[in-house]
């Protein structure tokens, strides 16, 4: 009889679509919304996954989420290195800077920049359009002397990590080069998807930042390099400097140590290191795991982007319901004469049910499999760009959950019309 | 032919009938009907469909049931084929009381001993005219291959053996219904129910319709129920019942030339 349900199912080839493009809208939107609202989400602790080497995040006891910077006397540094099963510890600063470049390039007038590549390609006098912009960044400052959180090597576009003890040193995170220096040709940037992938890739186009002068609060720093760090959740460019520099950057504070970053002893859980941090300092201690989870965590209870997106994701639910279901279920309304005279001819409700469920399986599967496979290649059509996308494996069987729903919903209301007819219904004209 | 037991691989159970019972006249009695009564609805919309109906219909012939529209024929017809339970009254196909089967055995029932000729004819639209007719050898067991290769042999005796692999919306009506004959017939039925089995087509088609099923499908040992208000195929039946209200009023026996005998419309 199987093989008569999937005929069925197949014959009216504008119905069977209907039913796979309502799941497949369904799959596709919770799958699509699931995985902005993850990358959102990590996002909001990029900077706790970029810092490595270190296992222990150690911070004021009111700090709740890595943005939440309470600065901390920098005696804290040496009382944290004294906690027994710590096998080094570095400080981090961590605030917000202004960066402010002045700059000559093309025109930001499409027009105007037309006319001076024209100049310049017939070797004539190109007038340069000056440019000044202030844009707000992300100061991290690194332990001096080992350079602890920096991004790692296979992540420096330009120039060398080392260059960042030279004098008045930063690296500069890519991503809001574009704005800072308008007057670039940006024509030739290598595409942002290529430069977020794991592959080394030629960042010959970023050296022509290196050696320009950026002033951070009114301060000079030279770039030194050009990285790939990961988006924060407020998309503002990260800066890397020494730990010392930093200090100079900053507005002058008493209190300048936002976090010291931490590494347990050998054969020593970072969990017990932490645990023994706090109760001799009084700080607050967290693996890098369990910071990230609190920077989550704190986005997820203080602000409304879960809400919004759990609205997106269950109107994405309810419309595939609404779609799919009805689709199907008229589906088996059309197809009710046909059931009523299978049953008619000696089929049992078991076998009809069975043929139904297997319509709705093989529906199913087929919607599953285009909604989640376009949310994939929406995804990776958008890697590198603004837009948070992040799919984990764990939202592939909550999609399926919801589309597994879906079908059951759709057909149960079809079923229930099935097993009530009366075979009778044939013999009606 | 194939036995649709040999198809199946099984010996059919639940759904085994007795010995037929014989009438005085010594002609096998396929359906018993006994005070057989059916009422539709509750209140002022209470109808009685059927009104403690006795009927016999003997195997090796092929009955009518007639009547004027809304008299209960196709409630009968429903009754005996048990699709539809009646109110009172006992109903014996081949000696087994399908009043007292369970739902599920009476399923199994229609399965091996029923075939369904329908006026809208019923075939799937997906479904080639080879298909459709195997469609009761699917349900008794039969595997997909063998089921429609004797669909086509039994497609083929009806004169549809070059349209085997048509859909239903590649045939004319007379076609269809070729192959809803084929359909009732595949699997060796001991009694064939056809509702209104010309209605839908024209009088000549309808006349060859007949034909082919008194041709193909009265046999000894077999039943054929025809309910029509045809009056042009009416001297196909050897054993007319006619309805009225509910109740059967006469019962026209038609011997040699059935035409003399029939009644001039009902």
């Amino acid at each position: 009889m199987n093989w008569i349900a999937m005929k069925m199912l197949v014959g009216d080839k504008a119905k069977f679509l209907g039913i796979v493009m309502g799941l497949t809208f369904a799959a596709l939107l919770i799958t699509q919304q699931g995985s902005i609202f993850c990358g959102l989400m990590c996002r909001t602790a990029g900077q706790v996954f970029d810092i490595n080497g270190a296992d222990l995040w150690v911070m004021d006891a009111n700090v709740r989420y890595v943005d939440d910077v309470k600065p901390m006397i920098e005696n804290n540094l040496y009382r944290v290195r004294g906690v027994r099963g710590v096998k080094w510890a570095v400080p981090l600063y961590k605030g917000n800077a202004r960066a402010k470049i002045n700059s000559y390039g093309y025109s930001a007038d499409p027009i105007a920049a037309r006319r001076q590549r024209e100049t310049e390609a017939a070797g004539g006098r190109v007038a340069w359009t000056k440019h000044e912009v202030i844009e707000q960044v992300i100061l991290l400052g690194l332990d001096d002397a080992s350079l602890v959180g920096a991004p790692p090597s296979q992540r420096i576009l330009a120039g060398d990590l080392g260059d960042l003890r030279r004098p008045d040193a930063v690296i500069v995170d890519f991503t809001r080069l574009r704005k800072l220096y308008p007057g670039e040709d940006w024509s030739k940037e290598p595409p942002a998807k290529q430069l977020y992938s794991n592959e080394k890739i030629d960042g010959s186009f970023y050296n022509r930042f290196l050696g320009r002068d950026i002033e951070m609060n009114d301060h000079r720093a030279i770039i030194v390099g050009v990285c790939v760090a990961t988006r924060t959740f407020q998309s503002n460019a990260v800066v890397y400097t020494t730990y010392s520099r930093a200090k100079l950057f900053a507005p002058q504070e008493r209190k300048v140590l936002s976090y010291v970053l931490a590494k347990a002893d050998d054969g020593v859980a970072p969990a017990e290191v932490a645990a023994e941090i706090a109760k001799q300092t009084g700080l607050r201690a967290r693996t890098s795991h369990e910071f990230v989870w609190d920077t989550i965590d704190y986005y997820l209870k203080y602000t409304g982007i879960p809400i919004n997106f759990g609205i997106t994701a269950a109107l994405g639910f309810l419309v595939g319901t609404a779609i799919a279901g009805q689709t199907f279920y008229n589906f088996t309304l059309e197809n009710l004469k046909q059931f009523g005279a299978l049953k008619a001819m000696g089929a049992t409700n078991l076998r009809i049910v069975g043929m139904i469920m297997l319509q709705a399986t093989v529906v199913g599967l087929l919607g599953y499999g285009l909604g989640v496979g376009l949310a994939a290649g929406f995804g990776e059509a958008m890697r590198g760009g603004e837009l948070a996308y992040y799919t984990p494996p764990h939202l592939l069987p909550i999609t399926g959950g919801a589309v597994v729903m879906i079908c059951i919903l759709s057909s149960l209301v079809s079923v229930r019309r099935v097993v009530v007819l009366e075979p009778a219904i044939v013999f009606r004209g | 032919m194939e036995s649709t037991a040999a198809l199946t691989g099984s010996v059919p159970l639940l759904g085994a009938v007795g010995a037929l019972s014989r009438s005085p006249g010594e002609r096998a009695v396929a359906v018993g009907i006994r005070g057989v009564s059916k009422h539709f609805g509750a209140g002022d919309q209470l109808v009685y469909a059927l009104r403690g109906v006795d009927w016999e219909v003997y195997a090796g012939q092929m009955s009518m049931i007639i009547g004027p529209s809304g008299c209960g024929k196709t409630t009968l017809l429903s009754v005996i084929a048990g699709i539809l339970n009646a109110d009172a009254g006992v109903v014996e196909l081949f000696g087994a009381d399908v009043t007292r089967m369970s739902d599920r055995r009476k399923t199994v029932f229609r399965a091996r001993n029923i075939g369904f000729v329908f006026q809208q004819y019923n075939l799937l639209p997906a479904l080639t005219a080879a298909e459709n007719a195997a469609i009761p050898l699917v349900i008794a067991g039969a595997s997909k291959v063998r089921a429609v290769e004797k669909a086509r042999a039994v497609l083929t005796t009806l004169g549809m053996g070059k349209k085997t692999e048509s859909l239903p919306n590649q045939l004319s009506g007379g076609q269809q219904q070729r192959v809803a004959i084929a359909r009732a017939l595949v699997h060796e039925p001991r009694l064939l129910v056809c509702d209104e089995p010309t209605a839908a087509l024209d009088h000549e088609t309808g006349l060859n319709v007949m034909e082919l099923l008194r041709d193909a499908a009265v046999r000894p040992g077999r039943a054929v129920v025809v309910v029509t208000h045809d009056n042009r195929v009416f001297h196909f039946g050897e054993r007319i019942a006619r309805m009225d209200d509910g109740r059967i009023v006469e019962v026209i026996e038609q011997h040699g030339d059935p035409r003399k005998n029939l009644p001039a419309s009902h």
